[in-house]
Parts: C-alpha cells; structure tokens; sequence
C-alpha cells in the first residue's frame, strides 16, 4: 500500500506574498467597519489569510488582522476575541466572510455608547496581497516520496497548496488532502489531512501534523482501514 | 558557487530553491537601482548585499550613482528634513538647482532596463528623461506621512509619473494614484555586522573597547539623538540597577555634523558620569565588528526610541538571539511581536519593568531570543528582501 504510485504526482508550488498598500486606513472600530465593506476581496484575503505567510513561524495572538489590531491597538478585547473566533475555514468564500465580519462589528458597535479608538497606537492600515506562484521543480509519486519532500519544502509551499488551494482555487479540501485521496487512493488519510483547521495554528505546525498523519499512517504498514 | 548559495544554510528551509525558481522567470532582465551614494547609510548597506544576490540569480543587476554639485546636496537634504516634518526654506533657485542636476546625471547614466529603481529623493526628477521601454519605480526609503506640504507637491510631480511605488512601512507613504507596495528593508546575516563570529574575535573586540562581561549588560546601539531617548535608557537602568547588578553601555556613532548631538551626549555623559557601570562608547562609522561584539555581548538590548525610521538595529539585535525591549514607533512595531520576539513600551517605567520581567525569568529570555531570531530570518534577512524584488519584477513585468 505504501508503495502505491500516483499516475499523477504532486507538484510541489510556492509561492510569494508582494503587498500592496490600499492608502486607506481607519483610526476608530467605525471606520473599520465601514472601510472592511468597500475595500477588495484581495485586501479581505490579505487581513485573514496571508497573515500566516508573514508569520510562518509564529501563530499570532488572534487568528486574523481585523482581531489583532482592535484587541491589542483599539485595546478593544470584546471585539477582538469576537472576530478572533471567527474562522474563514466556515465559509464558502470571501463574499460571505465579509457580511459576517460586518455583522459582528455592527452589532458590538450598536451595544456601545462611545466608538472604540486608536489613541497612542497604529491606525490600521488596509493592504492586499499580490500572491507570485512558482513551481519549486519538486514532485512525488508516492506517500513516502510526499512525506520527505513536504518535510523539505519552503514553507510557502503548504499556504499555497493550503490556503490558496481553499479560497482561491476553490477546493475546499486543500491540494494535499485531495491528491492523497483521489491520486493514492487514499481517503481516510486524505479525510484526517482536510480536517487540519489552517486557521488556527502557524504553517509549520500545519506541516508537522501532516507529516505525523503520514507517519503514523506508514507506521501502521500503510494499510488503508 | 554563486552567492545565492551563501546563504542555504542560513535562510529559512527551501527559500534558496524558490527563490532560484522565481529568478527563472525573469532571467537575464535589467535592472538598474540608482541612489545617492555607495557610502554610509542604508541604503548602501543594502544595495551593498542585494545587487550581487541579483547577479547572482541570473539577472542584469547594475547600481548606479547620481553626482551633485554642493547645493544639489543641500538641497537634498533640507528635502530629506522637510519631507519629515521639519520647516525648511528651499528658495526656487536651489529647486531649479535640483533639476539640472538630475537633467545632467540622466544625460550621463544608461537608464535603459527592464527596472529601475530610483531610491529616495534625491535623483527623483530622473523621471523626466526615462526612455520609452521598462518599468520605474520609486523606492522611499523615509516617512513622508507629514511632510512639508510645498516640498512634498514640488515632489510628487515627479513620483506620479512612476509605475508604482515602494514603501517600508504603510505609516510612512503618502495617497498616491499609483500601485504603493511595502518592502521592509533587511540585514545582511553575512555582513561584518551579522556575521558569527569566534571567541577570540569577540573577546579581542570587547576588551579594545575595555567591556568586561562581569555583569550583565544592557546594551543600546544609536546615535546620541533625542529621538533615541538615551537618558531613558539611563533613567530605566537606574529603577533596575537597585534589585540587579548589572551595567549599561550606550554605543552609538559620532555627532561630529550634528550640534544637537554633541548637546545630548554631552548630556549623556553628565548623567553617566557618577556611576562606573555605564559606558558610553563614541564609535565610529564603520565600526561593524564592534557593534556586532557588544550585540552578541549583551544579555537584554534596547532601542527606547521616541521616534524611529525602520530601527533595523532591533533586527540586528534579534539574529543575534537577543531579547530587544523597543519603544512603541516606527518600525519597531513590525519587528517585535508583544511577548513573543520582544516587549514594545512607551515610558522609562515601562521599560524598567521589562527588564526587570526579563532579568527575574532568564527562561524568558531564552525563549524569546530563540523567536526573535527564527523571525528575522523569515521576515528581515536579505534573502526575503531578494524574494521581495523578484515577485515585484515577476508582478510588474507580466
């Protein structure tokens, strides 16, 4: 079973995050708001996804920008830990995301009798993320062969194949729980690897809990239950 | 073995491989930087190291250098300072002065390439005789958040004409009806400032510059600036020095051009002057391996800036495996994540109260120094900077 090889074998991408600055900004929750209603899909994409492109070896303290910057610059921890809880992983696509983060500023601002602000603190400044893919030249036929590279590869690899996999090419799995289902014939693995939240932990840790899912899986002789 | 390769072992796992896959896109393109100097600051430091890694990954990578007469340069830098807020009179003579220069330096330099990077404001104006082909870019490397209004319109003529622009933090840009990307400029882990260096290396340094490491230091690395807020830094060590032994050392470079800062440092070593445990050492401005030897010497580092550019000194101090206890400005705020790579603070107390925190929980600062230097090797080595670049090329050159 371990040795099963793939007709098509995973090409192993990555990818580079450019940032582009919007010149919008907000100093108050309100203008968050208002300005997280009209800015581009790719700058929502930006302040909840590639966060974890910046950040490939530190989780930070909330799962997205919107959270970290009212809970630590607004020192608004009520919305921080609201939108915090939030997780991208609950929606279809980005459209759907934004209505949500709407919904949940609107209704913590309509409970309060003065807006949140900046004082001493950053504004927060909207950007968007401009993603360069490029094929890393690395592919694998089979688990083993996936294993090591993945355990090799930079780990932009795992946020494209990941996060870009999900939102932006819409497959809602992500590549590496596809590829190992429906190229190795895999689907108990491939179901155990698709159910790693993203969301919630850096890109490194994503890539040791998958490398551990391959391990045990080749551990137990590779036998699909 | 190119230079590239230099650094596999240093940057993050796999980054040298993608990096030489995102080169494969633009092979062989052109790229000119044009700045000021290819001495001092910065700016040369980085160009320095990023246009050799540029060579080296296969592209035509040249750096160029615009020449003034003393009034261009005068002119420059009252723009440098007014861009930053300051009030300066630039009388239309000294602007028509500015053009010509950089009319006379476009009739001289090659300018045609693929890119061309034009850092600063100084050759600026280069816009006006950019040929036909090729893609221009304004690299800012200051803030210009709050400039000088009339400096700030006699220059953006000029900057909107480029294709696009690049910034190190969003704070520091100004509306643009332009693409506006941030970069974060970088240091050179293999640099004399960043290199390892041997224990004899070190030991000989420190005991030139005659620090002993018989107590803990606290190190800060600046000019003597108000901005860098040095008799903080001695108001702070003074509330620890009461619960810890320990001895400060303010290293920082020469005010020689700069009255205020022979002011400061004469007030620096006033309030030293009673206590044997601090050291305030002028250095010069090469004096990398120095900077690097206290940096590796130190066991909590400061950067209690009022007021900061980039602050790459924190960077330095974070690969060095440090703990950086930084004012809340500038770039520092991008470099030290809260608890995690380092502490921000906005007052002596503040930062008293770090180093205090730190001092009594030594497993924190391990931990923390241990962060600190896993995230600039992902965010603020030359090898992101070199990625940063390539993805432009490969965004703008589509």
């Amino acid at each position: 079973m371990t040795t099963r090889r793939a007709a098509n074998p995973f090409i192993f991408v990555g990818c580079w995050e450019l940032r582009e600055m919007l010149g919008r900004s907000a100093r108050d929750e309100r203008q968050l708001l208002e300005a997280i209603e009209e800015v581009p899909l790719d700058s929502l994409y930006y302040h909840t996804h590639s966060f974890l492109l910046r950040h490939k070896y530190i989780a930070g303290p909330y799962p997205n920008d919107f959270a970290t910057w009212a809970a630590i610059q607004v020192r608004d921890r009520v919305l921080g830990e609201k939108l915090g809880i939030l997780s991208p992983y609950d929606f279809g696509n980005l459209e759907s995301m934004r209505a949500e983060i709407v919904t949940i500023i609107a209704d913590h601002l309509s409970r309060l009798q003065i807006i949140p602000r900046v004082i001493y603190e950053e504004p927060f400044h909207f950007m968007q993320s401009r993603i360069i893919s490029a094929p890393t030249g690395l592919q694998a036929h089979t688990l083993p062969e996936f294993r090591e590279v993945l355990g090799t590869v930079d780990a932009s690899v795992i946020y494209y194949h990941t996060f870009e996999a999900i939102l932006r090419l819409g497959k809602p799995k992500g590549d590496f729980a596809l590829w190992v289902e429906e190229q190795l014939g895999l689907p108990e693995l491939g179901e155990k690897i698709s159910k790693i939240d993203p969301y919630r932990i850096s890109l490194e840790s994503i890539r040791g809990r998958i490398l551990n899912l391959c391990d045990q899986f080749l551990g137990e002789g590779g036998q699909q239950k | 073995m190119s230079r590239l390769e230099a650094y596999r072992e240093i940057a993050p796992q796999g980054s040298v491989e993608f990096l030489l896959r995102m080169a494969e896109k633009v092979q062989g393109k052109k790229i000119i930087h044009v700045n000021s100097t290819k001495l001092g600051g910065g700016v040369a430091e980085i160009l320095r190291s990023l246009v050799p890694l540029l060579q080296s990954v296969g592209l035509d990578a040249q750096w160029e250098m615009i020449t003034g007469n003393e009034e261009f340069f005068s002119t420059t830098k009252a723009f440098h300072n007014a861009l930053q807020g300051q009030e300066q009179k630039i009388p239309p003579a000294m602007l028509q002065n500015y053009l010509e220069v950089n009319r006379e330096n476009a009739k001289h330099l090659s300018l045609g390439a693929d890119f061309v990077i034009i850092h600063d404001p100084q050759p600026a104006a280069l816009i006006e005789s950019r040929p036909p082909k090729g893609k221009w870019i304004w690299r800012c490397h200051i803030d210009v958040s709050q400039p000088q209004r009339k400096v700030w319109d006699f220059l953006r003529q000029f900057v909107v004409n480029y294709d696009a622009t690049i910034f190190s933090l969003p704070r520091f840009a100004q509306r643009l009806p332009i693409p506006q990307f941030l970069i974060y400029p970088s240091i050179d882990p293999l640099s004399d400032k960043n290199r390892d260096l041997t224990p004899e290396e070190q030991q000989g340094i420190l005991r030139r510059l005659k620090v002993s490491l018989d107590k803990p230091i606290l190190l800060q690395v600046s000019r003597f600036d108000r901005f860098k807020d040095p008799l903080g830094v001695i108001q702070a060590y003074r509330l620890v020095k009461k619960h810890h032994d320990l001895q400060l050392v303010l290293a920082g470079g020469g005010a020689t051009d700069d009255p205020e800062g022979e002011i400061v440092l004469e007030e620096v070593r006033q309030a030293a002057q009673d206590d044997p445990d601090i050291r305030v050492l002028l250095l010069p401005p090469d004096a990398h391996l120095e900077i690097n030897a206290l940096q590796r010497a130190a066991a909590i580092v400061l950067q209690k800036s009022l007021r900061e550019g980039f602050g790459l000194t924190v960077a330095e101090a974070m690969w060095k495996g440090k703990p950086v206890i930084g004012g809340f400005t500038g770039g520092i705020t991008v470099q030290l994540v809260y608890g995690v790579t380092g502490f921000t603070v906005n007052s002596v107390e503040g930062t008293a109260f770090r180093i205090h925190h730190l001092l009594d929980n030594p497993e924190v600062m391990t931990k923390m120094g241990q962060d600190a230097r896993e995230f600039v090797r992902r965010n603020f080595l030359i090898t992101r900077h070199l990625g940063d670049y390539l993805a432009l090329m490969n965004y703008m050159g589509r």
